[in-house]
């Protein structure tokens, strides 16, 4: 057998072990090292594995997959054993490319969108431990050690979120993201629990050997497994009901949104369920859940996403709604697709977010949409980037989301159980998409300068902007300056060229990184999902090439209406959006309160937790039940201490008094038998 | 003439009595001291009563120890009593209760 020496390979697990020692060098002594070595240090640790990534993706078709590498024994107790193994597949390779990459492009990135921050090298570490705990998720070959990961990212991602802690919101919105996160992962635990106790083992080989071993299970204990693991997935990747996390999550520096709330971690829950795939095929019942959970969450993010402000939050629901996607695909057990559009979401969410850092930056730290405008000639390095994720995830040909968003939808239109309803609800979410992305790209970069506006407009929606107005503002102040001093409307500048190289390389692969994956429609050969076959099977329903082509043509008419509704309402008249918000005011409140859904959480659940926690937890069985019984001991040995210490009055003659006493009570016992009695019993 | 036990027995219990009550009462310390060895020459006594009633000899012997026992406690107790006066120019029990919580 060949193994990754023999072919001139390092081993895998130098793969998470070298951004680790970057945390560790960073983390330790970054404080004390000029600016330019912590990001040599930081840069180096991630650019070493994207080579090495590199080199096994040359390599790969000699490697024999699935190729495991086991470092030793970790947990060895009874029958119950669990190694820290790594391996190396298909599907491990798309994600190694995908976090590597990207990851290394966002570093590069960070160093000219950080350059002036404070804590550069704290921001960093974090950035490299990261790198760690994702591509020991992506690598691990069992539930446990992926679950190492799989904490790691969000104890990573909730200290990017908490970067700036001295801002309220920011270190709050860490904290949600956790608690929201531990839900999750509470699941993914269950899981695990289930599965030892099922299969006695956590290593993926083990569990899924024996799955396939017996194809008379179906649902039952197995469904139970899969509705956990997605409960886990919901946690981690942002989908209905754990959402709430990611859009506040935006509160974290742009370049984190990008790589950690986009492109990497989010989508966590995506390569899970792909991993497990196993499981999930046995138990039709958990894969009509996801498709709905997938479709339902995409639909409804899109649409908050339509009226939101703040140029990241339009970003952090567009997340929430095209994971929901990834999702969908997943339901309707086409996980290849789903990769897919991991793959290209990647690509062109990470440019998104990436160029509104731009933005962003250029604007010295003004995040409201309603400010922007008519930024096209005055950074056309991020507008042309930006334009192309924007067409991308809008799903126009031949860009990288037409393909794999088409995909998605073609297989749910095949799906046999409720496949078109699916097919529908993802395609009116492809229009809302293509609509509030477009709206994203006129408000910012078209029409006049809104700066001076500014004072109107909030007056002008007094009323229902006040809540999202005051925080705006709040984070407007406590946005760390970028170093810039001046006011945006006039000295608006193109970033640096750190920043610009990875904008365009993106940007390159947003517009020709869904061609790996052109359909045999249209004559290609859709090389992802040939490559993923082995792990996934062949993908399941074929329809023809007819139907194929149909369906794509009216999903681009869709993304095209959606383009044009935006261009109607925030280019030719950009007075009609405030008229229809008037004419609809139910609705247009509805979505910019983000369905109260937040504030339904903390009545529902928020709300009884500290009720129970303050009063019952709290006032009767800590204060009262605990506290109480310490306390009575204490006071009760206090008391009778207090009692018995009269006695030693000082007095001789009350001494005498309490010897005599007793000599008297002796004696009058003795003499009235009573010692008798007493010894009698 | 046989005087009986009881005769004793009653004596005794008398100056016994006579002590303890004079020990509870008195406030001054030679007195105090004066009532214990009222005390231990009325148990005195009944040793010397039952020895010669039972015609043994252990009963004398006892007498013997007590009376050795109360000569070094009176010599003790009387230093004591003249150390407390040296500092506290009082006699009185009462007085001296330092030795209290």
């Amino acid at each position: 057998m060949t193994s990754t020496a023999d072919l001139h390979l390092w081993p895998l697990w130098l793969l998470p072990v070298v951004p680790f020692a970057g945390f560790v060098a960073n983390g330790l002594i970054g404080r004390r090292l000029p600016k330019p070595v912590v990001s040599a240090i930081a840069l180096i640790a991630t650019l070493i594995p994207f080579l090495q990534v590199t080199n096994i993706w040359l390599h790969f078709k000699s490697i024999p997959v699935p190729y495991v590498e086991n470092i030793g024994t970790w947990i060895w107790t009874g029958a119950f054993h669990a190694d820290f193994a790594f391996q190396l597949d298909q599907l491990t390779m798309i994600m190694l490319l995908v976090v590597t990459g990207v990851g290394f492009l966002i570093h590069i990135y960070s160093v000219g969108y950080m350059a002036h921050e404070e804590g550069y090298w704290r921001f960093f570490a974090y950035l490299n431990l990261f790198m760690f705990f994702m591509l020991t998720l992506v690598l691990a070959e069992n539930f446990l050690l992926m679950f190492v990961g799989w904490e790691g990212v969000g104890l990573a991602s909730y200290l990017l979120i908490g970067f700036y802690y001295l801002k309220d919101s920011a270190a709050k919105a860490g904290k949600k993201a956790f608690v929201v996160n531990r839900i999750g992962d509470f699941g993914f635990l269950l899981a695990m629990f289930l599965l030892v106790a099922h299969f006695g083992t956590l290593s993926f080989s083990g569990v899924f050997a024996q799955v396939t071993q017996h194809p008379e299970w179906q649902g039952g204990f197995l469904t139970a497994i899969a509705l956990f693991l997605v409960l886990g997935a919901t946690g981690k990747s942002a989908q209905i009901p754990l959402y709430v996390w990611l859009p506040d999550a935006m509160e974290g520096p742009t370049p984190v949104s990008a790589l950690i709330h986009a492109a990497t971690m989010v989508t966590a829950g995506v390569y899970m369920i792909a991993r497990t795939h196993v499981i999930f095929d046995r138990s039709p019942f958990t894969l009509g859940v996801v498709a709905i959970i997938g479709a339902a969450t995409a639909f409804f993010a899109a649409t908050i996403g339509l009226v939101q402000t703040d140029i990241k939050r339009v970003l952090a629901y567009s997340t929430v709604s095209q994971l929901g996607y990834m999702f969908l695909a997943c339901g309707v057990a086409s996980y290849a697709s789903g990769i897919f559009h991991l793959v290209t979401h990647a690509f062109f969410k990470g440019l998104l977010f990436l160029a509104a850092g731009s933005v962003i930056h250029a604007l010295g730290g003004e995040q409201d949409m309603r400010v922007m405008g008519g930024l096209r000639t005055k950074i056309p390095i991020t507008f042309w980037t930006m334009t192309a994720a924007v067409f991308a995830i809008s799903g126009l040909p031949p860009f990288a989301g037409f393909f794999s968003k088409d995909e998605i939808l073609y297989q749910a239109f095949l799906s046999p159980n409720g496949g078109k309803i699916l097919w529908f609800i993802g395609l009116v979410t492809a229009f809302l998409t293509a609509f509030y992305m477009f709206r994203l790209w006129y408000l910012t970069f078209f029409g006049q300068s809104r700066a001076a506006d500014t004072h109107q407009l909030e007056q002008h929606g007094a009323a229902v902007h006040a809540r999202a107005d005051s925080t705006l503002v709040m984070e407007a102040e406590a946005e760390p300056d970028h170093g810039h001093g001046h006011g945006h409307a006039q000295g608006v500048h193109e970033s640096p060229r750190i920043m610009l190289g990875p904008l365009v390389i993106l940007g390159i692969l947003s517009v020709i990184g869904g061609w790996i994956g052109v359909p045999a429609a249209m004559h290609g050969h859709n090389e992802i999902a040939s490559f993923l076959a082995p792990i996934f099977g062949g993908e399941g329903a074929e329809g023809s090439n007819q139907l194929a082509l149909t369906l794509a043509v009216v999903s681009t008419l869709t993304a095209l209406a959606g383009w044009f509704t935006a261009h109607v309402f925030y280019y030719a008249k950009p007075e009609l959006p405030a008229k229809l918000a008037q004419q609809l005011r139910f609705v247009y409140l509805l979505l910019l309160n983000k369905y109260k859904v937040d504030e339904l959480y903390g009545v529902a659940v928020v709300g009884p937790l500290l009720l129970i926690s303050r009063y019952l937890l709290k006032g009767l069985i800590d204060t009262g039940v605990v506290e109480g019984t310490a306390y009575a001991a204490g006071y009760t040995a206090q008391g009778f201490g207090a009692l018995v210490a009269r006695i030693q009055s000082g007095n001789i003659r009350s001494y005498a008094g309490w010897l005599s006493l007793g000599a008297a009570v002796l004696l009058i016992v003795t003499y009235f038998g009573l010692t008798a009695h007493l010894s009698l019993r | 003439m046989v005087v009986p036990i009881y005769y004793y027995l009653i004596l005794s219990a008398i100056l016994f009595s006579i002590g303890v009550a004079a020990f509870l009462i008195k406030r001054n310390i030679i007195t105090v001291f004066m009532s214990i060895e009222l005390m231990l020459n009325a148990v005195n006594l009944t040793f010397v009563a039952f020895a010669h009633h039972w015609h043994q000899v252990s009963g004398q012997i006892f007498v013997f120890f007590v009376m050795v026992v109360a000569a070094a406690e009176a010599a003790v107790g009387l230093a004591i009593i003249i150390a407390v006066f040296r500092t506290r120019n009082t006699l009185n029990v009462d007085a001296v209760d330092l030795m209290k919580l």
